[in-house]
């Protein structure tokens, strides 16, 4: 970093003038964000441009029949009508599995199916035409003969005899099982003063991208290329898929994503209609757009958190943890998704559960089973929530169990913050975390006498008030352990490559992505730190496989931790060549230099010695009069990979203080409060708003979101009237606070920041709700925890 | 999805609308506020031949009182229901109902007679025009009829509007009463999982007319009959008030949705009945 260090000068490190880690810099990319200057997949049109609109399954499970096209064609402006067969001739299926989870299955899929339907909203048949409403006319005038088979909707009988197979070729409907185990559980449980348990359920939910999922494919005859205007996290994992699945070598698919707006990790996916997109452009030598309407995205984006989890939790009569012992179900539709695979979600419930504390016997095992529902994939905070409701849902139980204070309970067994580096009993690694701190400063934040005050006062007048925590831990970070090692081609490693150009101004692309998160922002303070320009002169490029550092794009919270860190190193190695140009120049010592605000200055005293403007213009125009030897490409790229861990796992703890009306089961939010620890902070408004935005949807999960299908397997909740996504009335006033365990893998010590509040508030919220009413004897572990299901533990309705 | 293919024409007088309606019959969908017809349009649940937009008939605008009844002109916007002084002093149920009608968004847009007209069973207004016992005033070719609130919500999603009528006003008798609406949704702006509009005037002690109309638990509004009669001529007590709670059980059968059965949307609807009723236990305490 900076050789001038500010505790070397007496400042603190936000004194310095272009010293920006740890400052809230406004965001360079949002005014173009809120003045709608965007550019979105939707915005980018190309000449001789088509439109295409699918036909979806609407059965669950049926056989496809006649396919009529003639009508369709007949529609004016439809140029082509294409079926599973016809893009089957180029383009080949996809089988989403992962070596190294020991035993997984899943059956190939196709762009659009040959024979069968497998989940009502598949893409079934594809329109091509002039016009997005012309395709449409034409899916309305195809004919299509859907034979109905028998749909197996239910997890819990999908392993069970007669349950309908939905890939006979498999055998069963079984994906993946895991399960962990260590210590003696069984004897744990015999020698517990109190055993509690529950069944836990998490509603199936979505992420509801305000930008839908957009595509367009270009294939250009004249070179072989094809290039893909994409809205997605991972341009160059689909870069692959694209040149795979297509046949093509990967250096001639360009991937380019502009703006994109809003993922949550359902843009991470292999998605078959993007696909059938692809191969539709690859045939007709023609760019085809596609974008999702709101239908289709309920129908056909991942969904997620189908979950169904029996816990038991063992504790002796000081409120020791001895042992937790967990099963969970999970049912993932009809095909896991490529690449990633649906096993994953389940997989970090059984790598999370317990995370927060001390304890040495665990047992917990997943069942990932097939169904006739939308597929379900990696969302926002992939299985933390659920492991943290389970955790700590059977934490509260037991302090009940116990007569003890939730936060007493708490405090006897989170991981001590001397404790590290800890290994999990499920056997994750923990290289340094804050349990402790961050429940002190939690605890700072939260007036928890006066709310037990208010609490009790406020029962008197038969209005109950519920506060519950939950401490978690987030898995950030990745290394080549959470996909690489299974044969994904997903890249764990990061580049960035920062340059300067004649007038001093700075260029950094960077591989990894920015959906509106603030990607950008951060890299731009990064490397205006790490060069010694303001913040204004560093623009950033990302998103386009062709012109930035190959890397993985932006998911399970890496792109501050990965890609920050490849910018800060890249930066430091531009600084390091524009001081040894200088000095070269100024017939000094580089190590006598430094760079602040955009000038070389005598690092003792700071004089002026010349801008960087200046030094520009002697580089490229009259390189002619600097030493022959001197190296001058004023350009740097440098790759980070995490090498000692696995993941760099952060911790925090939530609060939240409900108001349930036991008459009408409504649940009213009234404050919220996240501490967490993501490591190094890059930008504080920043992680504060990915905290609030994390726990908004978590909110949702815990109170309002749920895909809601019938026993046939219809899918009931299609609009936005009927899926309800929290928004701004109900959300409570929320408080974030922070405490900082940089990593030490790398330079900017920096963790994920993305996932910290949906991983702890669906189980803070259940807390303070199940406080709220333990007065009246109910308690609710079904999510979503809707009026009805809260009528329904109070016995109100039956 | 994008809309189907259709023929837009702007009337600015009714005589343009009775014209379009005798050279198009009946293809043509009536646009007034649109915020309900422009959905519909865009899942292509409907498709019209014609979209015949009427928001710039001034013979449908304008809030006036007429003697012992307030004429809303059908194009009256919910936000001008919220705010008319005249709708504040005669009518004021209505101004109460508009913050719970969806968003600001849709109450700038949405209209009187559109909601009407539309007959949502969890519609706010349908269940108010029902309590206030209102008349909608329909008008065609053949001149104004005048339709009780009461029999104007036919069965679900129907109204009693003959083919070539419109509403052109709602008409809302002005009597002093008690009137209150209340409902319980998921979120704010959300339809209701169950809603009352309640009006009634309290004479020598006793509840005269009372009109408990229940939405979002029907095909309709649902003026709950036996509810009604128990309080009838009795006192506003606690029991009275819970007798017609227990009526609920004759009057309502609420088909069961997505949050949840009938029993609890009939809950709902005792619960609401108790909120509404017992505010007004002391201004009839205080009447008596």
């Amino acid at each position: 970093m900076n050789q001038i260090t500010p505790a070397s000068i007496g400042l603190s490190r936000e004194d310095l003038p272009n010293s920006y880690i740890g400052r809230s810099v406004p965001r360079p990319n949002a005014p173009k964000l809120v003045q709608g200057r965007a550019t979105y997949t939707d915005d980018v049109v190309l000449p001789r441009m088509l439109h295409t609109a699918f036909l979806r399954s609407p059965c669950a499970h049926a056989r496809i029949g006649a396919i009529e096209t003639a009508a369709a064609m007949a529609v004016p402006g439809v140029v082509r009508v294409f079926t599973g067969a016809d893009i089957a001739k180029v383009c080949d299926p996809w089988v989403a599995t992962l070596d190294h989870l020991k035993g997984m299955k899943s059956a190939p899929q196709y762009p659009l199916p040959l024979h069968r339907a497998t989940w009502q909203g598949e893409p079934i048949v594809a329109v091509l035409a002039e016009t997005r409403a012309a395709a449409e006319d034409g899916v309305a005038a195809l004919a299509v003969t859907f034979e109905p088979l028998p749909a197996q909707t239910d997890m819990e009988s999908a392993l069970a005899p007669g349950a309908v197979v939905i890939h006979p070729e498999l055998g069963d409907n079984l994906v993946f099982t895991r399960t962990a185990e260590t210590g003696d559980v069984a004897a744990a449980f015999a020698a517990a003063h109190k055993v509690v348990e529950a069944r836990f359920v998490t509603g199936r939910h979505t992420g509801v991208t305000l930008e839908p999922r957009s595509i367009i494919a270009d294939y250009n005859r004249a070179d072989g290329t094809l290039t893909v205007h994409h809205s997605t996290q991972a341009p160059h994992m689909m870069q692959g898929v694209f040149a795979k699945q297509l046949r093509m070598a990967e250096g001639d698919v360009r991937v380019i994503c502009k703006d994109v707006g809003g993922s949550f990790g359902i843009k991470v996916h292999v998605y078959p209609d993007e696909v059938a997109v692809a191969a539709m452009a690859r045939i007709m030598g023609r760019p085809v757009k596609f974008i999702a309407d709101r239908f289709e995205a309920f129908a056909s984006d991942i969904h997620a958190r189908d979950h169904r989890i029996h816990g038991r939790l063992a504790v002796d009569a000081e409120g020791r943890v001895l042992a937790f012992d967990v099963d969970d179900l999970t049912g993932i539709g009809p095909y896991s998704v490529y690449p990633r695979t649906s096993a994953i979600e389940g997989n970090q419930v059984v790598n999370l559960c317990g995370g927060p504390y001390d304890f040495r016997n665990y047992r917990c095992t997943t069942t990932v089973v097939l169904q006739n529902k939308a597929p379900t994939c990696q969302y926002r905070a992939v299985g933390h929530p659920i492991a943290t409701a389970v955790t700590e849902g059977l934490m509260d139980l037991a302090a009940e169990a116990l007569g003890m204070d939730p936060i007493e309970i708490r405090r006897r067994n989170l991981i001590r913050d001397d404790a590290y580096p800890y290994t999990s009993p499920a056997g994750m690694r923990f290289e340094g975390l804050s349990h402790h701190a961050s429940l002190d400063k939690l605890l700072q934040m939260v007036p928890v006498a006066r709310i037990r005050a208010d609490q009790a006062e406020a029962r008197s007048r038969g209005v109950y008030r519920g506060l519950g925590i939950a401490a978690f831990i987030e898995l950030t970070n990745p290394s080549p352990f959470m996909y690489g090692i299974g044969g994904a081609r997903i890249s764990a490693q990061d580049g960035c490559t920062v340059r300067m150009d004649p007038d001093g101004s700075i260029v950094a692309s960077s591989g990894v992505t920015e959906q509106g998160q603030g990607t950008e922002a951060i890299l731009a303070q990064i490397v205006a730190h790490g060069v010694g320009v303001a913040v204004e002169r560093v623009k950033i490029i990302t998103g386009d496989t062709q012109t930035t550092p190959y890397g993985g794009g932006t998911w399970a919270c890496r792109g501050a931790g990965i890609g920050g860190e490849a910018a800060l190193q890249s930066a430091i190695a531009l600084k390091q060549q524009l001081l040894d140009v200088a000095g070269a120049m100024l017939q000094a010592a580089p190590d006598s230099l430094d760079i602040v605000l955009g000038r070389i200055v005598d690092k003792a005293g700071g004089a002026e010695r010349m801008t960087l403007h200046e030094l520009g213009r002697i580089v490229y125009f009259r390189g002619d009069t600097l030493p022959r030897e001197l190296q001058r490409e004023l350009v740097q790229t440098r790759h980070f990979i995490t090498k000692e861990y696995p993941f760099a796992f952060t911790n925090g703890i939530q609060a939240s203080w409900v108001e349930v009306d036991p008459a009408t089961g409504m649940v009213k939010l009234l404050e919220h409060w996240c501490v967490e620890d993501c490591g190094r902070i890059v930008n504080p408004m920043l992680v504060d708003e990915q905290v609030r935005g994390g726990i908004v949807q978590g909110i949702g999960g815990a109170l309002y979101e749920h895909c809601i299908y019938d026993a046939q397997g219809n899918l009931l909740t299609t609009t936005l009237a009927d899926y309800l996504v929290p928004m701004s009335a109900e959300m409570p006033e929320m408080h974030v606070g922070h405490v900082e365990t940089p990593t030490r893998e790398s330079l900017l010590g920096a963790k994920g920041a993305g996932e910290a509040g949906t991983a702890g508030a669906p189980g803070a919220i259940m807390n303070a709700i199940n406080d709220a009413l333990r007065p009246l004897g109910a308690r609710v572990h079904e999510q979503p925890f809707t009026p009805e299901r809260i009528l329904r533990a109070l016995g109100t309705i039956a | 999805m994008k809309w189907p293919a259709m023929t837009y024409h702007r009337a600015t007088s009714l005589a343009d609308v009775w014209a379009a309606f005798a050279a198009h019959g009946p293809s043509v969908t009536i646009l007034a506020g649109g915020q309900t017809l422009l959905a519909t349009l865009a899942f292509r649940l409907s498709e019209p031949g014609m979209l015949l937009d009427i928001t710039r008939i001034p013979e449908l605008r304008g809030i006036t009182l007429q003697g012992q009844v307030l004429r809303i002109g059908a194009l009256t916007r919910h936000v001008e229901l919220g705010r008319d002084l005249l709708v504040r002093q005669h009518a004021p149920l209505l101004a109460q109902a508009v913050p719970h009608i969806a968003h600001p968004a849709i109450r700038n847009r949405g209209t009187i007679g559109g909601s009407l007209a539309y007959a949502d069973p969890a519609a706010e207004l349908p269940a108010c025009a029902v309590a206030l016992d209102a008349v909608v005033v329909a008008a065609s070719t053949a001149g104004e009829r005048r339709i009780p609130a009461s029999a104007f919500f036919t069965d679900l999603l129907q109204n009693a509007l003959a083919p070539g009528e419109i509403i052109v006003a709602v008409e809302i008798p002005i009597q002093p009463s008690l009137a209150a609406i209340d409902e319980v949704a998921r979120r704010s702006g959300d339809y209701a999982m169950a809603g009352l509009a309640a009006a009634m005037r309290v004479h020598d002690g006793r509840v005269v007319a009372p009109r408990l109309v229940y939405f979002g638990v029907g095909r309709g509004p649902v003026l709950a009959g036996a509810a009604c009669r128990a309080l009838e001529g009795r006192p506003l007590t606690a029991e009275s008030i819970a007798a017609a709670q227990a009526a609920l059980t004759t009057d309502l059968d609420p088909p069961q949705d997505l949050h949840g059965p009938s029993e609890m949307k009939r809950h709902l609807a005792r619960v609401l009945t108790a909120r509404v009723l017992n505010a007004w236990l002391r201004p009839t305490e205080m009447a008596a």
